[in-house]
């Protein structure tokens, strides 16, 4: 985030668009919210109180490549008050004894369509991909999502305490994704993660030229890259349109100001490096145009997502600093993935390179410590030799770092929401589960306790509600 | 003596495989120390001996002998198998799913058939596909595969075929009929069970005309099921084929189990069978088994309110045979998959039955899916529990030939980790 950049438009908006404000622009601050141009929809999420949580006794990967074996963590205030050997219990602790299990961050998906597509996948929640153009670069992800997706449970009963939400790949661009705290309420705004950026979805490759060949193009993977740098250089010129404004508000000789056009408005933020870039990339070759392409329009690519063959380009995606968001083994569903390798993460891991795993899937985010797992052991047999401890970052600390919400979640470090997961057993293996969940320090799911089970409205009153599932 | 094809792999700064044709006189082995699931009568061995002769299962010792004449395979501290057998994939029938050419698993309509009983998968398997060896690599050796889109009522007819390294290895064609019930497969059948299940009934009442009928072109046929429909469905309702018939909701498979009071002598295969559990009795008491892919736990549809993970468990413990294995190019996947059955109250023996001697027995191929004297020598030597995703198949053997352990993923891998930046990547091999 630039936090002057918004500063700056948040007088901007209040001299615009004559939205409302009710209070200040500063998140940390305040628990009102923020209404303006650049944060429309602000956060409602709120924090559960909860007693301190004090387990011990539990062998602890940190997620920024520490193990400590009989461990000690303490959650209080929502936060990650201290881990380490010697922790010390305030009176009013919840005790967890944590022996012969393992305590990780909380797992952080950065690629679903949960809510966009979600359960059950009837026609008329099919809310994720406006292939109505390839560029569609003012549609938001939140507009579409319902927090009554089912998947949203099954997800945290995997571990997993936020997620990114992407529209689908149809599109070059296909709109603004969202980061929300996998704790599900009435509505979307209940579940955003307070100091999350928003992202950009953007998609190289097969998809738009199989949606739009027939409909106006693009019609190859040339036109697909005329389409991005098309819409950078339309997006250049609004920006110093803006930029122009700006300055002259600043100086006191404003006029009327710009008309504000949604789709523009998001590229700009890209451009501003506000708003991170999420792109559908497969093929190493692709990712490598992209990568030039980012540096003609100097914006900044934070991941490229699926990226089955970033283990041929890791060097180039090391010295340009962009994240590969993986799966471990999918492969052949189409030509881009035909080359995937059940190797693909720990060869970007060990070239130094940003190594993220992620789902993509409904089903894939309730194992995502399995994924990881099997791209772990995978790579130690074919002698990339890494430690569990740092392979954690793969579903935390990376997930996180793309997702510009590190500094707060990610790694159990003293200070960082206490997003915590207490497995049954070592997480590297098919038998252990996540037994228990924490988010921001409440117990929000707890395997042995079916009464803490959360149930969505719609699953209630049907056949099987409150079923293990 | 037999004719194999045998890689030959040499490995040097830039590795080469090639394939050559040649005899070799089948050979004796012996495997020793392993931890033996035989998926048969004697159980789970410790520390035995598989004795292989002309590639078949000669016996399974549970001690270490080495008899003279055997090549000794010293596999202490693993775990071996029978090779696992896909349960239900498109194995040699795709080889990437969209947008790229031909894909034998999906079918258009064709004049041949008017309900998608006739055709049959048999013909278009291709044994080059780069997924057989990416996924016997992986400790599978068979499988069963077919189609799996008609836009009929029908799913065809599938098989069950080896996945050895040769270019003809059918174990079974004509292994079963397919139909689809659920709401996945209403769309080619007026959009609703009232208009399927009468196709249905009527497609299996006009077998059982045609099966004392003359089908020739010189006579009469005025079915709805066409004459080749009829062909592929006689063997159905005389139980010499099994019908699988996909069924999610619980409604839905008791419909299923009502078949065979309609039609005795029909021999039922429940696939995914996502409600399973809620009339897991009755499954049990008509003796049908199910294929079904245990980690699907979401209300897809609005027949799948029902899903949980705790399925495949609940199912067994009502006495259901169990199988699993419902994919085609991650079909390697199935042994997660059973494992994650495993973590939600499978016992571990029927997670590898359900990989294993499970599927054999439900599409009737009995030399595979087991380790017993006289059986194929398809198994496979684990670094560990094969359900752990940790793990990995070390050996496998087809009819006791070691297969190349090496596909085209293991190949782009080493390419990638060997490359340097002298020269272009296309001369590392």
């Amino acid at each position: 985030m630039r936090k002057t950049t918004n500063i700056k438009m948040l007088g901007l908006a209040l001299a615009v668009s004559g939205v409302f404000i009710t209070g200040c622009s500063d998140k940390n601050e305040g628990e009102q919210r923020v209404h303006d141009r650049h944060n429309p929809f602000p956060s409602t999420y709120k924090v559960i109180e909860s007693a301190p949580i004090f387990i011990s006794n539990v062998t602890i990967l940190d997620g920024v490549g520490g193990k400590i074996e009989d461990g000690q963590i303490l959650l209080e205030n929502g936060k990650v008050a201290n881990v380490g050997k010697n922790v010390s219990i305030p009176s009013n602790a919840i005790e967890i004894d944590g022996k012969g299990k393992w305590l990780t961050p909380g797992i952080i998906d950065n690629h679903s369509h949960l809510g966009v597509y979600p359960s059950p996948g009837t026609h008329s929640h099919s809310d994720g991909n406006e292939m109505t153009g390839p560029v569609t670069a003012e549609v938001w992800a939140e507009h579409s999502i319902w927090p009554q997706d089912p998947g949203f449970q099954r997800a945290l009963a995997g571990g997993v305490t936020a997620m990114q939400i992407l529209p689908g790949s149809a599109n070059l661009f296909g709109g603004r994704s969202v980061t929300v705290k996998n704790l599900p309420n009435r509505t979307i705004q209940d579940m955003k993660f307070p100091e999350a950026p928003y992202g950009i979805k953007m998609a190289c490759g097969e998809n738009p030229k199989r949606v739009y060949g027939s409909k106006g193009g693009p019609m190859t993977r040339m036109a697909n890259v005329a389409g991005y740098r098309k819409a950078w250089i339309d997006a250049q010129a609004y920006k110093s349109k803006w930029d122009k404004y700006d300055a002259a508000v600043e100086s006191g000789s404003a006029g009327d100001a710009p008309k504000r056009d949604l789709r523009l408005e998001t590229l700009a933020g890209v451009l501003a490096g506000d708003i991170l870039v999420h792109m559908h990339c497969y093929r190493a070759d692709e990712m490598a145009v992209m990568m030039d392409v980012m540096k003609e329009f100097d914006y900044k690519i934070g991941t490229f997502h699926h990226a089955v063959e970033s283990y041929k380009i890791p060097d180039l995606l090391a010295e340009n600093g962009v994240c590969s968001a993986m799966w471990a083994d999918w492969w052949g569903f189409k030509m881009e993935a035909y080359d995937a390798i059940r190797e693909n993460v720990p060869m970007v891991h060990t070239a130094g390179a940003c190594a993220i795993v992620h789902s993509d899937s409904d089903l894939g985010i309730q194992r995502l410590n399995q994924e990881a797992a099997k791209a772990w052991s995978d790579g130690k047999r074919a002698g990339i030799d890494i430690s569990q401890a740092d392979a954690w970052q793969w579903l935390s600390a990376n997930p996180a770092k793309s997702l510009g919400i590190f500094e707060h979640t990610g790694s159990l470090e003293d200070g960082k929401n206490a997003d915590v997961v207490l497995w049954s057993g070592d997480p590297f293996s098919t038998y252990s589960q996540a037994e228990k969940v924490f988010i921001d320090g409440a117990l929000v799911y707890d395997r042995t306790d079916p009464s803490t089970w959360p149930v969505s409205d719609f699953e209630l009153g049907q056949v099987t509600q409150g079923d293990a599932k | 003596m037999k004719t194999v094809i045998k890689h030959i792999c040499q490995l040097s700064l830039v590795a080469t495989c090639v394939s050559a044709s040649f005899s070799v006189m089948a050979e004796k082995i012996a495997i020793t120390g392993a931890q033996i699931y035989t998926m048969s009568a004697a159980g789970i061995i410790e520390n035995g001996t598989v004795l292989i002769d002309n590639g078949k299962i000669q016996q399974v010792l549970d001690n270490k002998r080495v008899p003279s004449g055997y090549r000794e395979i010293d596999a202490s501290g693993k775990v071996i198998t029978p090779g696992f057998v896909g349960a239900l994939t498109s194995l040699g029938l795709e080889e990437v799913s969209l947008s790229a050419g031909v894909v034998d698993a999906r079918v258009e309509p064709h004049a041949v058939s008017s309900v998608g009983a006739a055709y049959d998968v048999q013909y278009a398997i291709n044994k080059d596909s780069s997924l057989i060896p990416i996924t016997r690599v992986e400790g599978f050796t068979s499988a069963v595969t077919g189609i799996s889109r008609t836009d009929q009522l029908f799913e065809g007819q599938g098989a069950v075929i080896s996945l050895n390294n040769e270019l003809s290895s059918t174990l079974k064609a004509r292994a079963y009929v397919h139909v689809d019930v659920g709401n996945s497969g209403m769309h080619a059948n007026g959009e609703s069970r009232a208009a399927l299940w009468v196709a249905l009934n009527q497609s299996l009442d006009e077998a059982i005309f045609a099966s004392t009928h003359d089908l020739s072109p010189s006579q009469g046929w005025e079915g709805m099921i066409s004459r080749a429909d009829a062909k592929a469905l006689i063997p159905v309702i005389k139980g010499e084929t099994p019908l699988l018939v996909t069924a999610h909701r619980a409604g839905d498979i008791l419909q299923a189990l009502d078949i065979q009071s309609r039609y005795s002598d029909v021999k039922l295969v429940l696939v995914a069978a996502t409600e399973g559990w809620r009339v897991a009795a009755q499954i049990a008491e008509a003796n049908v088994p199910v294929i079904l892919n245990p980690e699907n736990n979401l209300p897809g549809d609005f027949d799948q309110l029902g899903s949980t993970m705790e399925n495949a468990g609940r199912l067994h413990k009502a006495g259901v045979k169990v199988a699993i294995g419902m994919e085609t190019h991650n079909i390697r996947l199935a042994a997660q998959h059973a494992g994650n059955a495993v973590a939600n109250g499978l016992p571990h023996n029927a997670g590898l039955a359900s990989l294993t001697s499970n599927v054999a027995s439900i599409f009737g191929v009995d030399e595979i899916g087991s380790l017993a004297p006289g059986k194929r020598a398809d198994l496979v030597v684990w670094s560990g529990d094969p359900l752990e995703v940790t793990e990995a198949a070390e050996l496998v053997m087809i009819e006791g030939e070691e297969i190349p352990m090496t596909s085209r993923q293991i190949q782009l891998r080493d390419r990638y980790l060997k490359r340097s930046t002298d020269k272009p990547v296309g001369y590392f091999r």
